[in-house]
């Protein structure tokens, strides 16, 4: 016989937070620091980047020389989880094709994300084109919480004026690096605007902040930074809120629904402690979801009460639907002029030197929204796949003799081919708007559970013409920008692969599944990301987000997530919540 | 000057020095196979899974002592010791090649596979496998596969051994402590990033690039 039971907490928290990224690792920090007495429940392990880091070891030191075997962007990187979880399967339906990221440590994808940070703009809070909602909210009612989040956590950028690229609390930018200098130049040859990179790394010290240093340029953010030099939830949210003494975490503890009382108000949650198997219940006032816009989705979707029957404040019927990631295309080659460069350290920071924000105006071209393009190359530390395709480059460019080579070889000469290449290569990456549609959505998969018995998402999505038009434009950019830097490079990627647009899903910046509005029939959550059905519940990650533009999310999940923040306070000050 | 003085000299302030200091306390330079741990330690940063799928890996073989001997003679073949490093084998380039195909298994026939069709091909023109071979005669058949482009068709799927051999025997020697340092990568180290050198910004006449 089993001795399964369910295990239930007599202590009732203020609040319970599921998640620990961005998102809920923000909520929390806030409302400890209140004073509010926060649980925290995270599906995976601690992780406190101080002493978890794999920063500064040398390829060697892994087996697999940094391969991504195991991790998807590398040995050393700093992900716990990935598109492929043992034991937590989702699916897919009508053939279509989504790729879901899942973090499983505390912090979420913030230990080893880009670091690029930017906010998004007025005319992507409330787009002037009429193809997709409004926000609820304008840029003019983030804005303070975007400041306060470059104060706290620190970005560096340079303020350029833009209307929808607002600048913000700056830092210092890091300088560009050879290759960067190239592609400044080819891309403004080719008309396409380039500044400055704007990231969240300390470029130096943060005022008033005793508890980080600054950057030492070892450019291994994706690592997670020892000295907590750049922004990871972790180490930057979670570890400082748990010094306060109001804030509890509980890490692999995998959240199955969220429970609710005959008034259908949240009462507490549910979940399955990774560790003992074991089945418990946890109280509280409030309960904030910040567990990714899937899983936030997920978890609402299996929340089903008979004052809730189609999910927790589903009554809409919106939660799971509009997702929507960046879209994605890129490209590389090599520039031939920097064959036998000189050697230094230019390793620099861990986020972009430099990018191209949106430049055109789309009423004069064939796809409604832009993207963005994020820049690399240099003397970086070999890893795993270093030299892989020498045939493909050292039969294009004269050798010492000024003779050109025949492709591939071996032998001392090829041995100096690949000393003469490294350093040489390029690389360019469009992200861009996807439309929010409510036929790309995840649901409950009523066949499949995965291993602690829970029901999985099944996903449709399917991109648009306007998503792969837009792929196209950015093919035809990178090729017209190393034409005129003077790399060698490839064709483009052309419609067999919908011009290399990435399958939905790949660029991790999956949004719009709890969408916020004014309206509770077209919307879960009100303007303060709280449910319209249900008044103590309350989402904090990309879930609410509308219409996500180019920009990459996490920055906005920070602001939303502190203006949620501090408006419970407010709430919980007038006994409403 | 000691490590915290040389630290403040590169340019980190005194906070970083000594957060950095301080992480790095437990820290030792570790090689590979130094690197796995006692069973049932777990190095922090690693998950549980992964250090036992390490330790399977290790434990298990997949190349012949056959398949290894022709796997170092190729990989001294394409990356030969010269005046400035030493050659594939001298950075363990086979050890490492034996444990990338069995983490990542999509190698394992290719290599396999190819290496067998090299023995065959040396079987039928010289009566010998291709580790009895002459070097001479190594060397020749080598010829036949290591140019994609001038190869002739009927050796095609040795030219495509032969390129997943050369990337393989790339990545093992250059992501070693001899092929980093032959390489010249000079990162991975604490420094303050001021830019582009400035002999190098002349030498490529970059010294007045900007953004407007």
């Amino acid at each position: 016989m089993s001795d399964l039971q369910i295990k239930k907490s007599t202590t009732t928290y203020d609040v319970v937070i599921v998640g620990s990224g961005a998102g809920g690792g923000m909520a929390g920090y806030v409302l400890a620091n209140a004073g509010v007495k926060v649980l925290m429940l995270e599906a995976g392990a601690y992780f406190d980047p101080a002493k978890d880091s794999q920063q500064l070891k040398w390829p060697w030191e892994s087996p697999r020389r940094g391969a991504g075997t195991t991790r998807p962007f590398g040995d050393f990187d700093a992900a716990f989880g990935g598109w492929e979880i043992d034991g937590e399967p989702y699916t897919t339906k009508d053939n279509t094709e989504f790729s879901w990221f899942r973090s499983r440590m505390l912090g979420g994808r913030t230990n080893h994300w880009g670091r690029i940070s930017l906010r998004m703009g007025p005319i992507d809070f409330q787009p002037k084109d009429g193809l997709t909602d409004s926000w609820p909210i304008t840029y003019d009612d983030v804005k303070p919480y975007y400041d306060k989040v470059d104060k706290l956590i620190g970005v560096y950028g340079t303020k350029e004026g833009l209307e929808n690229e607002p600048d913000g609390i700056f830092l210092p930018p890091p300088k560009p690096r050879l290759n960067e200098l190239f592609i400044v130049q080819g891309a403004k040859k080719a008309g396409v605007k380039i500044i400055p990179g704007r990231g969240a790394v300390l470029t130096e010290a943060l005022p008033g902040n005793k508890d980080r240093g600054a950057c030492f340029f070892c450019g291994q953010c994706g690592r997670s930074c020892k000295i907590y030099g750049d922004f990871s939830a972790s180490s930057c949210l979670v570890i400082p809120a748990l010094k306060t003494g109001n804030l509890k975490v509980i890490t692999n503890a995998m959240v199955r629904e969220v429970i609710t009382n005959k008034e259908g108000l949240a009462t507490g949650v549910s979940y399955v402690n990774k560790e003992d198997m074991q089945e418990y219940q946890v109280n509280a006032k409030t309960v904030i979801l910040g567990a990714s816009a899937g899983e936030s989705a997920r978890i609402l979707l299996n929340s089903r009460s008979a004052e809730h029957p189609g999910g927790l404040a589903n009554s809409s019927g919106v939660v799971g639907r509009y997702l929507h990631d960046s879209t994605g295309s890129s490209a590389g080659g090599f520039l031939p002029q920097l064959m036998d460069r000189k050697r230094y350290n230019e390793d620099g920071a861990g986020s972009v030197h430099i990018y191209s924000p949106w430049w055109l105006d789309n009423k004069k071209l064939d796809f409604p929204r832009g993207y963005h393009i994020e820049y690399g190359g240099g003397l970086h530390m070999p890893s795993y796949g270093f030299g892989h395709g020498i045939q493909n480059m050292n039969g294009m460019v004269p050798d010492r003799n000024g003779k050109t080579k025949e492709a591939g070889g071996y032998g001392a000469s090829l041995k100096d081919d690949y000393r003469r290449f490294y350093g040489t290569q390029i690389g360019m990456a469009g992200r861009g708007t996807a439309i929010a549609r409510w036929d790309n959505y995840c649901e409950i998969d009523p066949n499949v559970v995965d291993k602690y018995g829970i029901p999985v998402l099944r996903f449709h999505y399917k991109w648009a013409p306007d998503e792969i038009k837009q792929a196209k434009h950015m093919q035809e950019t990178f090729q017209e920008i190393m034409h005129n830097m003077g790399a060698i490079y490839g064709p483009p990627a052309g419609p067999e692969t919908n011009y290399g647009l990435e399958a939905p899903g790949k660029i991790i910046h999956e949004v719009g599944t709890i969408r916020m509005g004014n309206d509770p029939k077209k919307s879960a959550l009100n303007k303060w990301c709280q449910a319209h059905d249900c008044k103590n519940l309350f989402v904090v990650d990309a879930a609410p987000f509308v219409q996500q533009g180019d920009k990459n999310a996490t920055w906005t999940i920070l602001a939303m997530s502190m203006r949620t923040a501090e408006y419970i306070l407010q709430e919980r000050k007038k006994l409403n919540v | 000057m000691n490590r915290r003085d040389s630290l403040k000299a590169l340019g980190l302030g005194t906070l970083s020095a000594g957060l950095l200091l301080e992480a790095c306390k437990t820290e030792t330079k570790k090689t590979a196979e130094e690197a796995v741990p006692a069973s049932g330690e777990v190095p922090p940063g690693r998950q549980p899974f992964e250090v036992e799928r390490d330790k399977k890996l290790n434990a298990d073989k997949f190349f012949t002592a056959a398949e290894m001997a022709t796997i170092t003679v190729l990989g001294d073949i394409i990356i030969p010791k010269d005046e400035k490093s030493g050659s594939a084998s001298d950075a363990k380039v086979p050890d490492f090649i034996e444990f990338i195909v069995k983490d990542i298994p999509e190698h394992q026939t290719p290599m396999r596979g190819g290496l067998r069709w090299l023995d065959l091909q040396c079987l039928n023109r010289f009566g010998k496998t291709f580790t009895d071979c002459s070097k001479a005669e190594q060397i020749q058949m080598v010829d036949l596969i290591a140019y994609p482009k001038k190869a002739t068709p009927d050796m095609a799927q040795g030219v495509a051994f032969f390129n997943r051999m050369r990337d393989l025997t790339a990545s093992g020697f250059f992501t070693s402590e001899m092929g980093v340092k032959d390489v010249g990568y000079a990162g991975n180290a604490p420094n303050k990033w001021v830019g582009v050198p400035a002999d190098v910004l002349k030498q490529y006449g970059m010294e007045n690039v900007s953004f407007s």
